[in-house]
């Protein structure tokens, strides 16, 4: 059976949803292991047996988060020959895209990113060009590096749980020459907003709203969503650059994404346009959203959004 | 100082794009300078400008891997103000996938630097056509070289650079060494259009055409033969169409409410 290594890299007290998920289509493909970076909380210890985790790697050194991309490669390189795994699993952040990338050329193996299904044949489904088109890929070497988009599938606890036995890895002793290092770190406060790439439903706000989130913001927390939005928007500096969507920015495909104020043009639809269900409010009739969206209002957001944020509240209270 | 900049000729997202061929690549007809490039060509001609120019002995050279048209990424890159432009250009190449790319590419930047090896490489964040990202963390790999990727500023003190990388919950601060690879996010600079002086310019500039033989690349490793991936099949996702569109005369958000309660997302 097919060895299949999720790469897990500092999760904190809790895994997150895109973690299960991978942890989710690696039972599908085979027998499931994980490589872990960082501390291991006994919570998400319990969780990895949940779903099936067979074994669980942990590199030699503890300074793999000092340096940036390389050395972590190694030790997942490292933890791909212990394994004698085929097939390896990440999630589909900047970071552990090129951490893919370059585990990749270690190991001469193909590297396919904004995975969102994998047969069980090794088939990876992805949409490219902007999500204007669907592509299967494959990859033709012993060892396929997968990174899976979350919100790809629904995580699955396996049947029967496991305890897996923990195998330390020796991080080559050269790992970090030729690195960058990260000499410091600013930790960005929670909002306590859903994760946008997770999130189920979406609120972005863009030119339209002049420089006032408070009615994108109202409608997002009645309806448990995240913020995003558009390039404008953030260059504007009304909101973080972390809030983006679109071809520079974030890919988003919630259940539903509703754009306020913004035209829709196509670096934007780029970041958006796999959502199930799309919402626009704009005042220009002829803004470009409209050709995309499935109910479309043309209005003042200032107007139409608090609306429909009094209703919801007054529909859930 | 001696930077090279990695500049790709890409479909126009302005127009339908599509993919073609027994390899599924991209058509190439309607292409451009990638976007994203802009900001990697800025913050390289900014680094010369600030330690005296091309004056001063330094120069940026613009390299493009790609079929006989990529040679206008090189050409707008120079009307820019790239000193030099590589074209790197072989039928061998046609469908690399980023393994190959980046071997092919290492390769050339190794060429390109046999008598004074480059102190950066500079490239953009992602290709707007592919939007793997994986090139430069390859580059790096294959050359051996400190990589410095998404940043969203940078700083040049002696030998010694210093980056700022953001992510979802936390903002890096990244050092390293030259020689280094950089990629540049577009938070880093505001590119700058060709000028007509510079446009003049760039027609008595030099453009080195590089074929696999030249940086000494079996074609055997690169193309579709010598590529790691393939993409099997290709289909255009159906489009989406317009749905409702109403004005709002003062219940629209009412109406809204009612439009995600029948879709059963409240």
């Amino acid at each position: 059976m097919a060895k299949v290594l999720v790469f897990i890299d500092n999760p904190g007290p809790a895994l997150k949803k895109a973690s299960l998920e991978l942890l989710t289509i690696a039972r599908s493909l085979g027998e499931p292991a994980v490589a872990f970076n960082g501390e291991l909380h006994d919570d998400v210890a319990a969780t990895l047996g949940a779903y099936g985790a067979q074994a669980l790697y942990r590199p030699s050194t503890a300074d793999l988060d000092d340096y940036l991309v390389g050395p972590k490669a190694s030790y997942l390189a490292a933890a791909v020959q212990t394994a004698e795994a085929t097939v390896v699993l990440t999630e589909n952040s900047a970071e552990a895209r090129e951490i893919a990338a370059r585990l990749g050329i270690k190991l001469g193996a193909g590297v396919i990113t904004d995975v969102v299904a994998v047969d069980p044949d090794g088939t990876a489904h992805k949409s490219v060009l902007a999500g204007s088109w669907t592509t299967t890929a494959k990859a033709s070497t012993p060892v396929a590096v997968l990174t899976v988009k979350s919100n790809s599938i629904t995580p699955d606890p396996a049947v029967t749980g496991t305890a897996p036995g923990t195998v330390t890895v020796e991080v080559p002793a050269t790992a970090t020459a030729a690195s960058a290092r990260i000499t410091a770190r600013n930790e960005k406060a929670a909002s306590g907003r859903p994760d946008l790439a997770e999130a189920r439903i979406v609120v972005a706000g863009g030119r339209g709203v002049d420089g006032n989130f408070g009615p994108v913001e109202d409608l997002a927390d009645a309806l448990g969503a995240a913020i995003g939005a558009s390039r404008a928007a953030t260059d504007a500096g009304w909101i973080g650059h972390d809030a983006q969507i679109g071809q520079t920015g974030k890919t988003v495909s919630p259940q539903l994404y509703i754009s306020a104020g913004i035209s829709g043009a196509i670096q934007q639809k780029a970041g958006m346009q796999t959502a199930r269900v799309i919402v626009a409010v704009n005042k220009d009739a002829e803004s470009p959203v409209f050709e995309i969206a499935d109910f479309g209002i043309v209005g003042d957001l200032f107007q139409v959004l608090p609306q429909a944020t009094a209703e919801i509240k007054k529909r859930k209270a | 100082m001696k930077i090279i900049v990695l500049v790709k000729h890409v479909p126009d997202a302005q127009f339908d794009r599509h993919l073609t061929g027994e390899g599924n690549t991209a058509d190439r007809s309607e292409s451009i300078l990638s976007e994203l490039d802009e900001y990697a060509l800025e913050a390289a001609l900014q680094l010369i400008e600030a330690r005296g120019g091309e004056a001063a002995g330094n120069k940026v050279i613009a390299l493009s891997m790609g079929p006989a048209g990529a040679v206008n990424a090189v050409k707008k890159s120079l009307q820019i103000g790239a000193t030099e432009g590589a074209h790197l250009s072989d039928d061998a190449l046609a469908g690399s996938d980023a393994a190959a790319t980046s071997l092919a590419l290492a390769a050339a930047i190794r060429h390109l630097g046999a008598d004074t090896p480059a102190d950066l490489i500079i490239t953009g964040m992602a290709s707007t056509d592919g939007e793997t990202s994986l090139v430069p963390a390859q580059l790096a790999e294959r050359l051996d070289l400190p990589q410095v990727t998404f940043a969203a500023s940078l700083e040049l003190d002696g030998g010694k650079l210093t980056a700022r990388r953001d992510g979802d919950s936390h903002a890096d601060t990244v050092e390293a060494t030259l020689p280094a690879l950089v990629s540049v996010t577009d938070q880093i600079n505001d590119p700058r259009y060709p000028n007509f002086k510079g446009i003049m310019a760039a027609k008595k500039k030099t453009i080195t055409t590089l074929s696999l033989a030249d940086i000494g690349v079996d074609p055997a490793q690169v193309g579709r033969t010598g590529s790691w991936t393939a993409v099997e099949s290709a289909e255009v996702r159906p489009a989406r169409t317009a749905g409702t569109i109403i004005t709002d005369e003062g219940d629209a958000g009412i109406q809204l409410v009612e439009f995600l309660a029948a879709q059963k997302l409240l």
